[in-house]
């Protein structure tokens, strides 16, 4: 769970990256073209190969992982049970499966809605191309912008970009000490980047969607 | 003060079990099984069952006292065992739920007692220092700092009683083995068999059927010792070496 | 009956020695062939299960409770002794084996002390290399502290909890033997008889405690391990659990039962508060290294103190009666605990005494906490600290030392005793008598073997501090494994036992019986109400003080009780099945015959020595008056048939290294 977790975490904030470009003033122009390098490039293709891999390696060891606990706990269960923790966490720490669910399904959609018309689109029906003076690319950013002007989708990313917050904000700091990177000195020192972290990037994925809304609504 | 206690009754491994309820009179200076024995002692006058809790040293240091008060391994007191609770945390018609320690590798025998065998076997698994009787050099002739010293009894401060597993929403017994593989491998002495005793003791935990670590830290919060979740990172790191660089396969 | 102690020939240093040179040997392969039972997993039996299972011997190893970690010896707090020097202050195995035997009013046997003496060097060797984070200092070098009875520094200590790392240290030894399949291990087997075969040890029954079921073990000899019997008086600083049942089985099969009235009263407990309390907190001897013992001098002091209008710290100075630093100022607040128990009695008597019920007295860190906070404010360059700064640190160092016992004080009293001075009382801690047993640890029952606090041979009427762990270790790691060859030598060619031979069916139809009988007996009161009782008895009248009027009527009082708990003792459940009930029953019966034969004891020994306290024996000071010329013996009682009396038997003790003297702490 671990080191796949440190592989997406460090996805996001590759991802983030790009998709920030979607705010440049530009009318889509660096986006569109960045997402046709980043649909067309060898190295970045299987990177991405690797990160659908990692995705899903996460979910099912995770769901194992959940699974392995659940009947660990035995049939039985407590019939009052306060769960206290030293850590702050806690809430979201038992839950991380149910976030990782919520997070999953998440994906899915999003992969659907842009990642395969990026791919697999057809054009003139689902995408168009433009023209930047480099040969067509796709549209992305036109399909962007459409989905994130229906309110109930710009509702359901910010949504799950909350969810997203809750899982890393557990995910970060553990991933570490489930590799043995605790120190008196510098666990702090991961404890607060790894909020920061879990804070700033989905707050940075979810702002997209909302100042789209906001403009072209 | 007048209690009413839910206790869970269960006669035997195979039976199911139930709540019961019963009323006690108890006062502010009994621990918690002195209350509890008070409730036994009216039981048997009425010939009936008395209600089964393992205890013995009622000094905090054993680790066979084992139940779960109001949702909480040990009880509400941070640091404490049950038999070190004393009733003075209790208020007048306060309504206490007492179930034993719950998990997979944690059977029920009866009542609240469980049985904690698996934890022998996972201290059997390699829980030691192989040095046999007569081998051993002066004391002094390994320095041992003083911090090292110290941290090493923090981690051996374990009385092994299975709160952490009692907590850990995935019944892990990940606390209990990392206090024991720090503890050892922390000393010059143990350093030698560390990467063995890691693997060995993790792989016993998982036979045993306790759960995996999550990072959930209610291990720590309920551990009666207050022993550091920092003892899972080191055992993490500990494993992952020893799996990485063992010379066995 | 003549009883041999069979200590070796020779000068006094060089007796083990030899005598470990010229034993019998069984050799590697014949041990593989030999079985032992271990019955207690506490310091003794789990080293010397551990051991004797390096050595090759098939062991099998037997505990009441669920784990062999949860012995008693976990509960000892403050060290061991061992005679290392590491602290350059004169120490030495002869000084060690002085003071012991000193300390224990001269009613050991010198033998045995002095082999304690000697290995009690190797003992934290072998400790330290299996992993014991003894307490070190900044150099990495084993740091050391002082306990009573002696002038010099040679307590080991794992902060406040020595003994649950000693015994995890001896668990983890005997965890590897489970594992290597030398030793097999029964948890949750309570041991209910000896068997004996052609007046052999040669097994045991026990009682399966979560099936019920009783079943039977064979072996060529066996060792007990078991234990003391303080729970005698109901209200102990033993674990609940523990008890006398294993070792007065064998008592019943013929075993002698040794000094069995020498019993260690702790000076510092924590206060009985309530009827209802099960049991008694110890608070550490290493607290008296800094606390200063004191009541009131007034009694009108005392009085309010009891009622609650004052405090102990409203006292000032010039009213407070340190008595032992008063009385004993050579050795002061450290004093060995005999004394300090009777003189706390004294004060109390008197009506100094400090807590509602009128028997406890004051332990009081302040000064302590003065002095250390000064020493650590000069060492910081501190110029001028305010005493709220020297408080702090000094309160700080104490915590460092002392920091769990404090917490441990606070959470029973609900006192913060960093600011309030400590109350403390005497109560029942430690049995010097057990299992009498000749110098191999072997009882008058060829095969039986006792060790630890089981037996009666290294303390006398009185045990040192830091000393119960350095015994218990000393017998399972470097006595029995040699000293067994002795028996076993000779029983190479004896073929394993089967279970299935009559003494073995007619103990487990014995032991089955007994606990039916129990089962049937359909009366009206707890096995706990009777063992509280006895408690009460044994404790008024053969506690800290004796006397023959009083231990005659305790001992008829002890015999009403008996045959009303055979008539009137209830048990709920039935045999085959969990039933700690059962267990508790079996166990007070065997303590209502012990208490009898511990009066009985007391009421024989017409001196005072160490814990025993016969008030018709004192110096007009009031301080104990041994008896040298008419008591000068160890009295084995041999009682199979409770029917009839107790038989006493005598082993003299003869002291050539060591002159008889007046012990004096003055």
């Amino acid at each position: 769970m671990s080191l796949t977790g440190i592989f997406l975490i460090l996805f996001l904030v590759v991802h983030l990256a790009g998709n920030l470009q979607l705010l440049s003033n530009d009318g889509g122009q660096s986006f569109n073209v960045y997402a046709d390098f980043m649909a067309n490039n060898p190295l970045i293709q299987f990177i991405s190969k690797g990160n659908f891999f990692f995705i899903l390696l996460h979910a099912v060891v995770g769901t194992g992982l959940w699974l392995t606990n659940r009947s660990a706990r035995g049939g039985q269960g407590y019939a009052v049970k306060v769960t206290k923790a030293t850590n702050t966490n806690a809430g979201f720490a038992k839950n991380m499966w149910f976030l990782g669910v919520i997070i999953f399904v998440f994906i899915v959609v999003h992969l659907a809605q842009f990642w395969f018309q990026m791919k697999f689109g057809e054009v003139g029906a689902d995408v168009v191309m433009v023209n930047y003076g480099d040969g067509d690319v796709k549209d992305l950013y036109a399909l962007v912008a459409a989905t994130f002007t229906n309110l109930p989708f710009v509702i359901f990313y910010v949504v799950c970009m909350v969810v997203i917050a809750f899982h890393l904000w557990h995910g970060f700091q553990s991933a570490f000490q489930t590799i043995g990177w605790n120190h008196p000195k510098y666990t702090p020192i991961i404890a607060f980047l790894g909020k920061a972290y879990s804070i700033l990037i989905p707050l940075g994925f979810a702002i997209i969607p909302i100042i789209f809304y906001l403009n072209h609504a | 003060m007048k209690l009413t206690l839910k206790v869970w009754r269960q006669k035997n491994a195979k039976d199911k079990g139930h709540f019961e309820t019963y009323q006690v009179t108890a006062n502010e200076h009994m621990s918690f099984l002195e209350m509890l024995d008070v409730l036994n002692e009216s039981l048997i006058s009425e010939k009936k069952d008395p209600v089964y809790f393992d205890h013995d040293c009622r000094e905090g240091i054993c680790g066979t006292c084992s139940m779960v008060i109001n949702g909480q391994p040990h009880g509400p007191m941070q640091g404490t065992t049950a038999c070190q609770l004393h009733m003075r945390h209790f208020k007048d018609g306060n309504t206490i739920t007492i179930e034993p320690f719950r998990a997979k590798a944690f059977p029920v025998v009866k009542d609240l007692v469980v049985d904690r065998s698996a934890f022998d076997r996972i201290m059997q698994a390699g829980g030691y220092i192989s040095v046999d009787t007569g081998q051993a050099v002066d004391g002094n002739s390994i320095p041992i700092g003083k911090e090292t010293a110290a941290k090493a009894f923090d981690a051996a401060a374990c009385i092994g009683c299975g709160a952490c597993v009692a907590a850990c929403p995935n019944a892990s017994a990940m606390l209990f083995v990392s206090a024991k593989v720090s503890h050892l491998g922390l000393l010059p002495q143990g350093k030698v068999e560390a990467k063995r005793r890691a693997l060995n003791m993790v792989h016993q935990m998982d036979e045993e059927g306790f759960g995996m670590c999550s990072n959930v830290t209610a291990c720590e919060a309920e551990c009666p010792k207050e022993i550091s979740v920092d003892n899972i990172a080191r055992l993490n790191r500990e494993y992952i070496g020893a799996a990485f660089t063992a010379d066995e396969k | 009956m003549e009883l041999n102690g069979k200590v070796p020939p020779g000068p006094i240093s060089e007796k083990w020695t030899k005598y470990k040179s010229s034993m019998p040997l069984v050799s590697p392969d014949n041990k593989r062939r030999l079985d032992v039972i271990v019955v207690g997993t506490g310091l003794a039996g789990g080293a010397a299960a551990a051991s004797l299972g390096e050595l090759g011997y098939n062991v099998k190893c037997f505990t009441f409770h669920d784990s062999p970690r949860r012995a008693h010896s976990i509960a000892a707090q403050g060290g061991i002794n061992a005679a290392k020097n590491y602290k350059n202050d004169g120490d030495s195995v002869h000084r060690l084996f002085y003071d012991t035997v000193k300390g224990g009013d001269y009613r050991s046997r010198e033998a045995n002390v002095h082999r304690l003496a000697e290995v009690s060097v190797n003992i934290i060797d072998q400790c330290v290399a299996q992993g014991v984070p003894f307490a070190r200092e900044y150099s990495g070098m084993l740091d050391n502290r002082s306990f009573g009875g002696v002038q010099v520094q040679r307590t080991f200590y794992a902060r406040g909890q020595t003994g649950q790392q000693l015994l995890i240290g001896a668990y983890q030894a005997l965890s590897r033997q489970v594992s290597n399949g030398t030793v097999t291990l029964y948890n949750r087997h309570e041991m209910l008889d000896v068997v004996l075969i052609d007046g052999k040890a040669r097994g045991i029954i026990a009682r399966n405690l979560v099936t019920g079921k009783v079943e039977r073990f064979a072996a060529h000899c066996v060792v007990l391990a078991t234990g003391g019997y303080g729970n005698v008086f109901y209200l102990s600083t033993n674990a609940m659990n523990c008890n006398v049942t294993a070792a007065w089985r064998a008592v019943r099969r013929g075993a002698l039962m040794a000094n069995p009235c020498f019993t260690q009263i702790h000076p510092t407990c924590i206060p009985q508060y309530g009827d209802y309390q099960s049991k008694l907190t110890l608070m550490s001897e290493s607290l008296r290294n800094d606390g200063r013992v004191w009541v009131p001098k007034k009694k009108e002091d005392a009085e309010a103190i009891r009622q609650g209008k004052k405090r102990g710290i409203d006292i000032p100075e010039a009213d407070r009666d340190y008595y032992l630093e008063r009385r004993y100022p050579a050795f002061g607040n450290l004093v060995p605990r005999d004394v300090a128990s009777r003189a706390a009695k004294v004060e109390c008597d008197k009506g100094h005494g400090i807590v509602p019920t009128g028997l406890g007295v004051y332990l009081d860190f302040a000064d302590a906490i003065e002095r250390y906070g000064k020493s650590k404010a000069h060492s910081m360059n501190l110029e001028n600290p305010s005493p709220e700064k020297i408080r702090e640190l000094g309160e700080k160092v104490v915590e460092e030392k002392y920091g769990n016992l404090f917490e441990m004080y606070e959470k029973i009293t609900g006192e913060d005793p960093y600011k309030m001075p400590m109350k403390i009382y005497p109560a029942v801690h430690y049995t010097m008598g057990g299992l009498w047993v000749d110098y191999n640890l072997e009882t008058n029952i060829p095969g039986l073997f006792a060790l630890g606090e089981c037996n009666f041979s290294d303390h006398g009427a009185n045990r040192l501090g830091a000393s119960a762990l350095m015994q218990g270790l000393a017998d399972g790691y470097f006595v029995i494994p040699y000293t067994i060859g002795t028996f076993l030598a000779d029983e190479i060619r004896t073929p394993r036992f089967s279970t299935d031979a009559p003494e073995f069916e007619a103990a487990e139809k014995a032991v089955t019986d007994r606990l039916q009988g129990f089962l049937k007996n359909n009366g009206n009161q707890s096995a706990e109400s009777f063992h509280r009782r006895l408690g009460k008895i044994m404790w008024d009248y053969c506690g800290m003080s004796r006397n023959a009027e009083g231990l005659k009527k305790a001992r008829k009082m002890i015999q009403e009780l008996r045959e009303e708990f055979y008539k009137d003792v209830y048990v709920p459940g039935s045999l085959d099945e969990y039933n700690p009930e059962l267990e508790k029953v079996a166990r007070v019966a065997d303590f209502i015959e012990m208490g009898e034969l511990m009066c009985l004891d007391a009421l024989e020994r017409n001196e005072s020595c160490g814990g025993h306290f016969r008030e018709e024996s004192q110096t007009p000071e009031g301080e104990a008056l041994r008896d040298d010329a008419n008591y000068a013996f160890v009295s084995a009682w041999g009682w199979t048939d409770t029917s009839k009396e107790p038989e006493l038997h005598k082993e003299p003790l003869k002291f050539e290294a060591i002159e008889l003297k007046t012990r004096s702490y003055k």
